[in-house]
């Protein structure tokens, strides 16, 4: 956005809060006092603005420190906190060697081999730059406010793409975007520490070095997009989204004839350099040559010397026949040997086949029918229409108008933000989780629409306002005015128009902006960890009980004490807890699962059984029928049957169900009031009165009276319940002595 | 049980006198030849902190004047012994004063077994049949055993407490009473010493006449006592001073419930609906008292903040009422750390010879807590030089280094530790050192120079041409 020569004509405004520093900056550079170019003036009020974007995108993300306090937010995060904290206290060979037996009982994980490790190393590495300047800081501190950092430093790549494939404008309003966009916030708001806080940066990053080398066909870009690969493939394994569409987006370029050297070049060092970094992550390892994900990368590659190769061939044969038949053989030739290598290797195992959730991406219906514990997961349902709305705002309805432009004006870059966009909005679409994936692409692409709309309106409107040089041109009523008796009556119509439409782009953005701060005040600010609501007074109430029964078993349990809890706690539980869990939140063994699940829909007497035989010493379950708190155990239950089932068939879900329908009341399946997760949720509710007027053993979170309220435990013992019963551990006691 | 063949300790005395001086050339004592003529004693089990007020009558029989009296422990005593303090008493019952007496360990050569004392130096020394009246203060911890050893949430707490019925002392005692007072009239047993007799909440052990020195006769009392036995196991109280006007404080709290260890479940909706009848000797509610003016207080432990606490302030005092996550049962422990900050106009004083010196309460705020191990950390500021600390008895010391923020050579901190400290340890204490204020601005210094950098390296960026190419 140039900064006009002229005082008073309307600027295009990138967001509310930047238009606003525009006209602050403006007025100071245009007294006499302070002389600039208007090339430093451009340079100044660009920076400034940059400036003021970077500092937005990181306070927009506080609100959750505000509310609440500077914590971890969620699940995952819990577990990268855990990680980190052991990298900075142990180094990084003890991290990169860590068994951990505190998590996934008898197994145990090996984390160094497990885990993505870019977010961890970048929290441990700020947090020792910080020690080393003296900055007295927890790492706590560092890893809630990792995610709004970077979350910054995207804002900055933004501005950079949008420069490199439009203009340094619509760079400016891309930038601004993206700093509210709550696509965005929702998963990088301040604690929540997970790995798409840094991946979203790394995989913009990648994305620009790799369009700026396309651009400009220079090795240091690619070298560095290779770098920003690697990064990526550190921290997320989302790396699998770069590596298809980047070569897809080369395969486009090859089959609209727009091959060039500096492709090649890009994509080649891209490649190369990318696959051997990226190979020395253990959790990745070999699958750049191993897996189906994998390959078409690889394909690309080679087809990519194919077309070299037939281009020397072509500039070396003059004879064009001779060169078509000759073209007809290799091509045919390269693919065939293409498709043998890859069936041989996928025959012979060598290549693995894709994973379930990469099929889960192509088939949304996939997971629903094979793979329960993805499709358990709230964050990979599919996306409903609701949620692109509140995620993107106007910017759903600047995207068509961006991908306008960008075909308008088609260019090497402009085919790729269009690709990305396409894709990643296909993504988006499949599951909730992915939007955050496609939300650079959108507001790139919408920053697109805005910049090149507003550049033309303004050019309109400053062009009358020059043709007319009617003294002063400050209202726009006295241009008006004196425009009209002059020129042509088509002008002033245009003119007038320009400016109303100037005006509507300036609410947009402004309900824009309005809404990313109202949905991520409301919406994505919560830490889930502690739950406030609304007293009967309007005063805030606010339950901690997760971190009370937490920090029970910290300082009350021995501490080999095993825990065993449906896996959306472990995490939290080795974390806060610091105890051994069954199962946790890498659900990298279904049956270990489907063993935890199927304890908690056995009777109790089977399960003590399993109990047992897993060494299990305290059962946790979360319960909201005194809070009317709805996401627990008793809500998830269906999901422990179905996923228990689906390894052991002796649990059945129909008989949980009476006629299809899950109930807890008196009319509720048997089996479902004598399963061990309806017992220890329910023990001893049937004595409290929750709520005025309603029977004892009201559950609220379901609004029935409960089926069973006489509950016995034979096998196990109440050890502790939270103040608001969310949290309820049972001890498991020890077997009975037989003699 | 009167111990009849105890005597016979003090006849090689004058031999092991002599002996005591090259031995224990440092901590030399000698018995003067006093008698106690009248005893009592009063014995405060309200709470897990016993305090024990003795009177003393003490009466001079040798012809040199004496100014020591020597006060004896038992080894089980000495151990739990926390503080003692003497007064010495003149006036009359309505016009009593009390003027604080200097009190010392000492050795005694013919103590029985493991006997430990302690020696009280009077204001005037007794001549010959004069007598003086001696108020005593000793408290001690951890005295009282939790039995039966493991309890249920509906029971309630019962607790041993072991004492003798005779006064320990190196002196013939000619009268003397003992009071025992317990929190409630549940009493399950107490050994009887005729004469003894309970009434209401108090056990009268006594009168007893002219007992031998070392006399002793264990007794048993077996009572209910459901106060809260908060004990902090270790406590770390950091005391950072910076001149730019604050004073933080940061606490960090290991505390533990060390009565009678909890058995079987624990019920929510028992102690929900029944609070009084269900864990009566659980507590949930601590108390803490902060210096006035303070600010920025918070109560986090290692897995954030505490939302269950409330500050009540005004011009004299503050005080701070908490609750841990959960109620504490026996045996239940919990960490956290409270914080917060000073002015430091009430802390820090110049004393006449330039020096400065922090004048900050020593102990553990907390109200009816033990601290099993204290540790004070004064944190001085950066550049402070020649700490020493003034405290009313005896702690051990060291100096460390702590690096804060933007630190450069580190701040000298002083650090003090000591056991088995009890609210009467609340006492003033202070840490002199010299400061230069030029310190002050050394960071603030070295942030702009930074900062200066930081735009000259911009500038210079913008107006260099870097490329190779031309």
């Amino acid at each position: 956005m140039a900064a006009s020569s002229k005082p008073g004509s309307p600027r295009p405004p990138p967001s509310s809060s930047s238009s606003m520093a525009q006209d602050l900056f403006n007025n100071f550079s245009f007294s006499k006092t302070l002389k600039l170019k208007t090339k430093q003036q451009e340079l100044l009020i660009r920076v400034t603005v940059l400036t003021l974007i970077y500092i937005l995108a990181f306070i927009t993300r506080l609100f959750s420190v505000l509310r609440y306090e500077s914590m971890i937010h969620e699940f995952d995060p819990y577990f990268n906190y855990r990680t980190t904290l052991y990298l900075t206290k142990n180094g990084f060979a003890e991290f990169w060697n860590w068994f951990d037996s505190e998590s996934w009982y008898p197994l145990g994980r090996i984390i160094g081999g497990t885990l993505y490790p870019g977010l961890m190393l970048t929290a441990a590495a700020l947090y020792w730059v910080l020690r080393f300047l003296r900055f007295a800081v927890h790492i706590r501190e560092v890893c809630v406010l990792t995610a709004p950092f970077f979350a910054s430093n995207t804002t900055l790549v933004a501005y950079f793409f949008g420069k490199e494939i439009w203009d340094s404008g619509a760079g400016i309003v891309a930038a601004a975007l993206i700093a509210i966009c709550p696509g965005y916030i929702s998963r990088s708001v301040a604690g929540s520490y997970d790995n798409e806080g840094v991946a979203i940066f790394a995989l913009l990053l990648t994305f620009y070095l790799f369009v700026k080398a396309v651009n400009t066909g220079s090795l240091a870009w690619a070298l560095a997009s290779a770098f920003g690969y690697f990064y990526m493939v550190s921290a997320w394994g989302g790396y699998v989204f770069i590596i298809n569409l980047v070569p897809l987006y080369v395969l486009v370029l090859l089959v609209t004839g727009r091959y060039s050297l500096r492709l090649y070049v890009a994509y080649n060092c891209m490649y190369v350099v990318g696959m051997l970094l990226a190979m020395q992550i253990r959790f990745v390892g070999f699958q750049h040559v191993q897996s189906g994900e994998h390959m078409a990368a690889m394909g690309v590659f080679f087809l990519m010397q194919v077309f070299f190769f037939l281009d020397w061939v072509r500039h070396l044969l003059s004879d064009a026949k001779l060169f078509e038949a000759f073209l007809r053989i290799t091509v045919t030739g390269a693919v065939s040997v293409g498709a043998i290598a890859l069936g041989v290797g996928t025959a012979s195992g060598y290549i693995s086949p894709w994973t379930g959730r990469f099929y889960s991406l192509l088939d949304p219906t996939y997971a629903k029918d094979h793979i329960p514990i993805i499709a358990s997961v709230s964050e990979h349902q599919p996306t409903a229409w609701s949620s692109f709305m509140f995620d993107f705002h106007i910017l759903l309805i600047l995207f068509p108008a961006g991908l306008y432009f960008c075909f308008k004006r088609l260019s090497d870059a402009t085919i790729f933000i269009v690709m990305y966009g396409l894709t990643s909005m296909y993504f988006a679409g499949v599951m909730v989780r992915l939007i955050l994936v496609a939300t650079p692409a959108v507001c790139l692409i919408s920053a697109i629409a805005v910049s090149a709309t507003v550049k033309n309106l303004t050019r309109l409107v400053r062009s009358q306002s020059q043709a007319v040089q009617s003294g002063s041109s400050k209202g726009a009523s006295t241009a008006k005015s004196s425009s009209k008796g002059v020129i042509d009556n088509s002008q002033p119509f245009q003119r007038n128009g320009a400016i109303f439409l100037l005006l509507g782009a300036f609410y947009l953005l402004t309900r824009y902006a309005i809404h990313c701060t109202w949905v991520t005040s409301e919406a994505y600010s919560s830490p889930s960890i502690v739950l406030a609501a609304r007293g009967a007074h309007g005063n805030r109430v606010i339950f901690d009980d997760y971190r009370e029964a937490y920090f029970w078993l910290r300082q009350n349990t021995p501490p080999d004490a095993k825990v065993m809890s449906w896996w959306d706690y472990g995490y939290q539980i080795t974390a806060m807890g610091n105890r051994t869990v069954i199962v946790d939140n890498n659900t990298w063994n279904n049956t270990h699962i489907a063993t935890v699940g199927r304890a908690m829909s056995s009777y109790e007497d089977e399960a003590y059984e399993i109990m047992r035989s897993l060494d299990v010493d305290y059962v946790l379950v979360v319960f909201g029928g005194v809070t009317g708190y709805s996401s627990d155990d008793i809500n998830k239950f269906l999901w422990m049957v179905r996923i228990g089932g689906g390894v052991f068939p002796v649990i059945k879900e129909p008989d949980y169900l009476v006629n299809g329908e899950y109930r807890v009341d008196k009319g509720a399946a048997p089996k479902m009031l004598n399963c061990l997760m309806y017992k220890l949720s329910y023990y001893r509710f049937g004595e409290l009165t929750t709520e005025y007027g309603k029977p004892p053993g009201f559950d609220r979170a379901r609004g029935v009276e409960i089926g069973n309220k006489d509950i016995k435990l034979e096998y196990l013992e109440e050890a502790f319940t939270t103040q608001n019963w969310i949290v309820r551990i049972y001890k498991v006691k020890p077997p009975k002595n037989r003699w | 049980m009167p111990m009849e063949e105890q005597p016979h300790f003090r006849v090689p005395l004058s031999l092991l006198l002599i002996f005591s001086l090259f031995l224990l050339p440092t901590s030399f004592s000698s018995t003067h030849d006093l008698q106690i003529l009248n005893a009592e004693r009063r014995i405060d089990l309200t709470s897990h902190i016993i305090k024990v007020y003795l009177t003393l009558k003490v009466e001079n029989l040798e012809t040199s004047p004496a100014s020591e009296v020597h006060l004896a422990f038992s080894p089980a005593e000495a151990e739990h012994l926390a503080i003692v303090k003497a007064a010495a008493t003149s006036g009359k019952r309505k016009k009593k004063t009390y003027i604080p007496l200097d009190v010392k360990s000492a050795e005694l050569p013919d103590g029985p077994n493991g006997t430990k004392f302690f020696t009280v130096t009077l204001l005037t020394p007794l001549n010959k049949g004069e007598t003086a009246t001696l108020e005593v203060l000793y408290i001690l911890t951890h005295s009282l055993e939790p039995f039966p050893v493991e309890i249920t949430q509906s029971e309630s707490q019962l607790v041993y407490f072991r004492d003798s019925a005779i006064l320990l002392s190196p002196y013939h005692v000619k009268e003397q009473t003992t009071f025992i007072k317990t929190p409630s009239t549940r009493v399950e047993s107490f050994t009887v010493v005729d004469p003894a007799k309970r009434a209401g909440t108090e056990l009268k052990y006594g009168p007893y006449e002219d007992q031998p020195p070392y006399s002793y006769s264990p007794v048993l009392v077996h009572f209910e006592n459901n106060n809260p036995f908060a004990v902090v196991e270790e406590l770390e109280r950091e005391i950072e001073i910076s001149h730019w006007g604050n004073v933080q404080v940061t606490e960090r709290y290991r505390l533990v419930h060390a009565g009678a260890r909890h058995k079987g479940a624990f019920s929510r909706v028992e102690y929900q609906t029944r609070p009084d009848a269900t864990g009566v000797s659980s507590f949930k509610h601590l108390l803490a008292k902060l210096p006035p003016k303070v600010h920025s207080v918070y109560y986090r432990d290692e897995i954030g903040n505490v939302s269950t606490s409330n500050l009540r302030t005004d011009y004299r005092k503050s005080e701070l009422e908490f609750q841990p996550r959960y109620p504490l049962f026996g045996g239940w422990k919990s960490t956290f750390v409270i914080g917060y900050g000073l002015p430091l106009q009430d802390f820090l004083f110049e004393s006449p010879d330039g020096r400065r010196y922090l004048n900050f309460t020593f102990g553990c705020p907390l109200t009816q807590t033990v601290v099993d191990k204290l540790i004070l950390k004064v944190v001085l500021p950066e550049g402070s030089k020649d700490p020493t600390a003034v405290i009313p008895f005896q702690v051990d010391q060291h100096l460390e280094i702590k690096y804060s923020y933007l630190d450069v050579i580190g701040r000298t901190v002083v650090v003090l530790e000591k056991s088995n400290v009890v609210p009467e340890h609340n006492v003033p204490f202070q840490v002199y050192y010299t400061f230069n204020p030029i310190f002050m601005l050394a960071e603030p210094l070295m942030l702009s120079i930074a900062i200066f950098l930081f735009f000259v390296a911009s500038v210079s960026y913008l107006h260099a041409d870097l490329s190779i190419r031309k």
